[in-house]
């Protein structure tokens, strides 16, 4: 039987998320003591070693990021709580459960690339966690442990797209979160270009217990080239629709079928779309392999954000995916012609085979036009927007072929 | 209530601030009327065309006068596997509205949204900002009875 294993999520439910007492008592904010004890390179090499990769879906090395960030004058840390994904809640879990972890996390961030001012950029849909995390800064501000660390609540207005690290900041600006173009990098030019270290929520709080244990022992953990644990957030026709922290060698089987607890209803799968409404679709027969970023990219899939939409055998596959052409149709920001024509492209198309209206030539197109997307789109938005469609176009073929009209 | 005016210049030295000051006026009137964006392009030192695109761009802000209580009904892939269509029709159904209108008294607006981040029970509404989860058509008329 597989087990969680917490890391971030080591203080759900064990302590109250009000009281920073609660979170100094259970050891919290020793580690950025004994981070700001160690020189900045000892940490950043510290971070390296224990090869934590981004948790917001490109899985760069947290550390080596860090180690690019140039000398300046002024500096930002930035934490992306944007949580747009479709069926991902573990953000918001992690910081409703334990925000104390996630600003311990930041500030050890800030004494790694010298910086004195972070930034939590929150969704608009979380209003009650932004109240929660200013409550929690207020604490920690007027307790101390901050030391001149200083750190700003700023809200998201529900564009999809700001989840993406430089329409974030161009959104924090105070813009239309529109995705800048890269090079440069936010690491040396970002926030009001400043050099600027973007990280998620998952990221940051796995920063303390990395500090405190070391990075030997966090590269120990799951798959090597990937290790840690990973909060996955169970949704759909699953048995238990709930987020859970697991090592990342876990198996996607295990997942469903043990922390899940199977499929609901005693009916039986048809597939599972992880990594949220950008993910590729599994069938049964890759089930076994394990979640970690590596070995998802090599079955055509992705880790994402950890978002597990379990599907059932009376699923609709066509009618899903069209549901999600139209997200992305909606989300496209319109900078880039590829994307902001692609995506419209392709809903219009995927309705017409979910109408039963399309013909074999309309499957070509929707494909090219895909391959083009994921090749020519300036963000990962339209870059990711065409993998529902791809996956499902190769793993549920008889599914689209069903549908054409003869 | 405080005037859109004093909302708005108490933002004024935020860097950025203008999207804070719109989430706060949208937080006292519901949405964000004409003289707010117009105002804020003065205070922010931008055009009235810059501020109205910062507006426009989220979804989260409106334009467009709202009602007392902003139903968003998720749409997104969970949400509708889960039934959302069925819930939409019950919605408009028991008011008498289409998504993206607002009853006649001025009391209801129906919107659709992507996932609003609590899928682990689907479907998801979201009343002014509060989630209800799990719901069902049958929960509409209590939910309702709720805005008072
Ligand atoms: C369209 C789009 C949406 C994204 N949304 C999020 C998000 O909601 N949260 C997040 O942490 N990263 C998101 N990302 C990834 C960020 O651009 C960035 O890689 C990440 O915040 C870096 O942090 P990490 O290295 O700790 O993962 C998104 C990327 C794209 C292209
Ligand atoms: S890929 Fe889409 S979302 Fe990204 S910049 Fe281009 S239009 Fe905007
Ligand atoms: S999909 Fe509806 S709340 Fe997430």
């Amino acid at each position: 039987m597989a087990k969680e294993m917490r890391i971030v999520l080591r203080n759900a439910d064990q302590i109250n998320p009000e009281k920073i007492e609660d979170y100094l008592q259970a050891g919290g904010y020793k580690a950025l003591e004994k981070a700001r004890s160690m020189s900045r390179q000892d940490l950043i090499a510290e971070v390296k070693k224990s090869n934590l990769r981004g948790r917001g879906g490109a899985g760069f090395n947290a550390g080596m990021k860090w180690s690019f960030v140039p000398e300046a004058p002024v500096k930002y840390v930035v934490c992306n709580l944007d949580e747009g994904e479709p069926g991902t809640y573990k953000d918001r879990t992690i910081v409703e459960k334990d925000p104390q972890r996630l600003l311990e996390g930041m500030a050890i961030c800030g004494h790694a690339i010298n910086s004195n001012q972070g930034y939590i950029y929150c969704r608009g849909e979380y209003p009650y966690v932004v109240d929660l995390l200013r409550r929690a800064i207020d604490q920690a501000r007027d307790n101390g442990v901050l030391g001149d660390f200083d750190i700003e609540v700023r809200m998201g207005g529900g564009a999809y797209v700001c989840g993406e690290e430089t329409a974030l900041i161009e959104s924090i600006e105070g813009h239309r979160g529109e995705p800048r173009f890269k090079p440069p990098f936010p690491g040396v030019s970002g926030l009001w270009a400043k050099p600027t270290v973007v990280n998620n929520v998952e990221t940051f709080a796995n920063l303390p217990d990395i500090v405190m244990q070391g990075g030997e022992w966090f590269a120990s953990i799951g798959t090597p080239s990937y290790p840690g644990t990973k909060v996955l957030t169970l949704t759909g026709d699953v048995v238990n629709r709930i987020p859970i922290e697991v090592p990342t060698n876990t198996t996607i089987r295990e997942v469903i079928f043990e922390f899940g607890g199977g499929i609901r209803g005693g009916k039986k799968f048809k597939a599972v779309q992880i990594g949220g409404t950008s993910g590729g679709f599994i069938p049964e027969s890759l089930l076994d392999t394990p979640i970690d970023a590596d070995s998802m990219r090599n079955i055509g899939a992705t880790l994402g954000t950890g978002a597990v939409l379990v599907m059932d055998e009376t699923r609709d596959i066509v009618d899903i995916v069209t549901r999600i052409s139209k997200f992305f149709e909606h989300e496209s920001c319109g900078k880039c012609n590829p994307c902001r024509e692609g995506t419209f492209r392709a809903y219009e198309i995927m309705k017409k085979i979910n109408n039963g209206q399309a013909a074999p030539a309309d499957l070509d197109k929707l494909a090219l036009l895909s391959r083009v997307m994921t090749k020519a789109c300036l963000c990962g938005l339209g870059q990711a927007a065409p993998g529902p469609i791809l996956t499902t176009m190769e793993h549920f073929n008889s599914e689209y072929q069903a549908r054409l009209q003869i | 209530m405080a005037t859109i005016q004093d909302i708005i210049t108490s933002y004024k030295d935020k860097p950025g601030g203008i999207i804070e000051a719109y989430h706060a006026v949208q937080r006292e009137y519901n949405y964000l009327p004409e003289e707010a964006v117009e105002f804020a392009a003065q205070v922010f030192g931008i055009s009235a065309a810059q501020a109205f695109g910062v507006a426009t761009f989220y979804s989260y802000l409106s334009v467009a006068k709202r009602g007392q209580y902003i139903i968003r009904m998720c749409e997104s892939a969970p949400c509708h596997i889960a039934g959302a269509d069925i819930l939409i029709k019950a919605f408009e159904d028991a008011l008498g509205i289409k998504v993206g209108e607002t009853t006649a008294d001025g009391k209801f607006t129906l919107e659709l949204t992507e996932c609003v981040g609590q899928c682990q029970g689907t479907p998801v509404i979201t009343i002014n900002s509060i989630p209800y989860i799990d719901m069902n058509p049958e929960q509409v008329p209590t939910v309702l009875a709720l805005c008072q």
